[in-house]
């Protein structure tokens, strides 16, 4: 089971030709994921590392069966890139690409309102489905397949630090997967928890936000409404100055909106157990449920 | 990115917003010379970056050449201190010399990305010249709300909910309308993240003028706006944020006593927490990238060891793709390289991360090596 992708997912990606997009590429291809082609417009009929090369994302579709695309073009060209496999209906597109500007995303994100595509990102470093696909920046090894626990973040290494602490206690993941650090983002908190829920195999959830917006909060108070399964909470960013954007564009304490300290409320009010120190979050999840 | 109102301004004039005339002056030699030529009363607005201005004495009317000169004098070259600056406050290296205006009344008007409806929001009030933060607390039925879909853009609908909620005559409304429009255009064509006018005011004579302007531009979209990159002014910045950024590295700093180079920019921040929880406090955030390179390193030590707070350096890095065997040799070099001598605290993980502990162990310097985070915690509070 697991959520979004599995064993049979196929996936392009669109950057092949790339540096970044030709490596990544290869850990995925490592990794065991179903890579069946690559997107460089003008470089059609070229093959990168055996991966045959497409001209456009519909091409490629209707040549492989596509049903995923992983995004590793720079962002100027994101945006597009995103409406481009919109467009040609793949099911899971990946943004993988961070610095795209927060208009083009309005734009993207309202444009995709009734369409069938599932985007997550961008700014993330993708979904995983430990043993079956990887489609991401991550490193595989660190993930243990089989369950039972879900992982959901905003954040890149801080997500591999919380599966690494999973991994070390003897818990396994069903789907861990970054949902971006920007402020506009194509998946959200509660679409990941929502899967989860439904997913049978995933028995237990950790959540990682970090400051910034209002996200969390909203997944907390959807925690308590829709959710049967015990979920443990990090926020990073209790120490970030106010006013500043701590690294990720969406990172920012505004105007009193956005601190570690309401999101923390939030999760407590809403039944969500609270990690308050990163070393501790290993051990948390397994006395919660291991 | 934040810009200047003199060049918030030159992008409204080119938008066809009206603003006062108005010239800048970088030199007190320069002042006579360009208030000979204005009409009274003149308006001199200290150009900084923070906001507050008025408040800390960087906006003052004169009614005559004489106060406006001494007016100018005074502010150009002052350190203004405002709610913004902190105690040491900005110097002051430029100031707008602007003709007064007969104003009858004073609104607000702003524009920005808002993220939690994915679209764009103007907000307008009838308070205009007062912090429209307070007014939001105080009277919120005072504050207007307009939320626009970026694909359909700005309707007439909307337009004339601001014109009505603001209660404004109709010799005014027409104005007032095209200026809406011109600046949610400006808006969209350049990027910006917020734009604010306050106060927009109605002239005596009935035009609509902006009297005051602020605009933040997105940095992610500086590849577009060669114009605005142009504008950026780093002088109100600190020093080393301005040097970090030119080594592509992302720190901020803070006022504590433990330096860190983390990779990622959540763990970078839930790395902060962890040295403030272990009962010291946090010198900056720096995150190297989540490849962190040797090079990276090196960069980044030379930032933290510039900061002259700093009494220990905390390395939390989390090798993934890049390995941990790889990523030691990197910090071993570096720290040669800039002859580190504060205690240093390593903790690593990931692949290859025995190999990478051996190295730093095994290195003619002294690392504090770590096992893992609540390790580097009791190792970072004996520091």
């Amino acid at each position: 089971m697991a959520i979004f992708i599995n064993n049979e997912t196929k996936v392009l990606v669109q950057g092949i030709t790339g540096k970044e997009g030709r490596f990544h590429t290869g850990q995925c291809k490592t990794y065991g994921t179903n890579i069946v082609g690559g997107v460089t417009p003008g470089k059609g009929g070229q093959e990168v590392d055996g991966i045959p090369v497409f001209n456009s994302v519909a091409e490629a579709c209707k040549k492989t069966g596509a049903d995923a695309t992983m995004i590793v073009v720079p962002p100027p060209f994101a945006a597009e890139a995103i409406l481009e496999a919109v467009d040609a209906e793949i099911d899971i597109i990946v943004c993988i690409t961070e610095g795209i500007p927060v208009q083009d995303m309005l734009r993207v994100k309202n444009g995709m309102a009734g369409r069938k595509s599932r985007l997550i990102g961008p700014n993330c470093p993708g979904i995983i489905t430990p043993g079956a696909c990887k489609i991401g920046i991550m490193p595989g090894p660190i993930h243990t397949p089989g369950g039972p626990v879900g992982v959901v973040s905003r954040s890149g290494t801080l997500t591999y630090e919380v599966v690494h602490q999973l991994t070390a206690q003897g818990l396994g993941q069903t789907t861990c997967l970054g949902i971006g650090g920007d402020p506009i983002n194509g998946t959200n908190f509660i679409d990941c928890l929502a899967a989860f829920q439904e997913d049978p195999e995933t028995k237990a959830v950790v959540m990682v936000g970090e400051i910034g917006g209002s996200a969390e909060e909203e997944a907390a108070a959807w925690i308590s409404a829709n959710m049967d399964k015990p979920v443990v909470g990090f926020i990073a960013g209790l120490t970030a100055p106010p006013g500043r954007t701590m690294g990720h564009a969406g990172a920012i304490v505004s105007n009193g909106q956005g601190t570690a300290e309401a999101k923390l409320a939030a999760f407590r009010e809403n039944g969500i157990v609270v990690c308050e120190s990163l070393g501790d979050l290993g051990k948390i999840c397994k006395s919660t449920f291991g | 990115m934040k810009i200047h109102e003199y060049q918030a301004k030159s992008l409204f004039r080119k938008a066809g917003i009206a603003v006062p005339e108005g010239t800048t002056c970088t030199a007190k030699e320069d002042i006579a010379a360009l208030i000979a030529n204005m009409k009274m009363p003149v308006v001199v607005k200290a150009q900084i970056l923070a906001g507050g201005r008025g408040k800390g004495g960087g906006v003052i009317l004169g009614k005559t050449k004489a106060e406006v000169q001494t007016a100018a004098e005074k502010i150009l070259g002052m350190q203004l201190v405002t709610r913004q600056t902190g105690e040491a406050g900005t110097k002051v290296k430029t100031i707008l010399l602007e003709q007064g205006v007969a104003i009858a009344r004073e609104l607000y008007l702003s524009l920005l990305v808002d993220r939690d409806r994915c679209g764009i929001v103007i907000i307008a009030s009838q308070d205009g010249g007062m912090d429209i933060e307070t007014v939001a607390a105080e009277t919120p039925d005072r504050i207007i709300k307009v939320h626009i879909n970026p694909l359909l853009g700005l309707q007439g609908y909307q337009i004339r909910e601001l014109i009505f909620g603001l209660e404004l005559s109709t010799p005014v409304a027409g104005e007032f309308a095209a200026l809406v429009k011109k600046l949610y255009a400006l808006f969209t064509e350049y990027d910006g993240s917020l734009v604010e006018i306050n106060p927009l005011v109605i002239t005596r004579d009935d035009k609509v003028m902006a009297l005051d302007a602020k605009m933040d531009v997105d940095s992610n979209s500086l590849f577009r706006h060669p114009d605005i990159k142009a504008m950026h002014d780093s002088s109100e910045e600190d020093e080393l944020e301005v040097a970090a950024a030119a080594h592509g590295l992302n720190y901020i700093r803070l006022d504590g006593s433990i330096g860190s180079m983390v990779n990622g920019a959540g763990l970078a921040m839930a790395t902060m927490d962890l040295i403030k929880q272990a009962g010291v406090e946090p010198a900056n955030f720096l995150d190297v990238g989540g490849g962190a390179s040797a090079e990276m390193v090196e960069n980044g030590f030379r930032i933290l060891l510039s900061d002259s707070n700093v009494r220990g350096i905390f390395i939390n890095i989390f090798g993934g793709i890049l390995r941990c065997d790889v990523l030691a040799e990197g910090v071993v070099a570096a720290a040669r390289k800039v002859q580190l001598t504060l205690p240093v605290v390593v903790r690593m993980e990931g692949t290859n991360v025995e190999e990478g502990r051996r190295i730093l162990a095994e290195s003619d310097l002294t690392f504090n090596n770590a096992t893992d985070l609540n390790h580097a915690a009791e190792l970072l509070a004996a520091i």
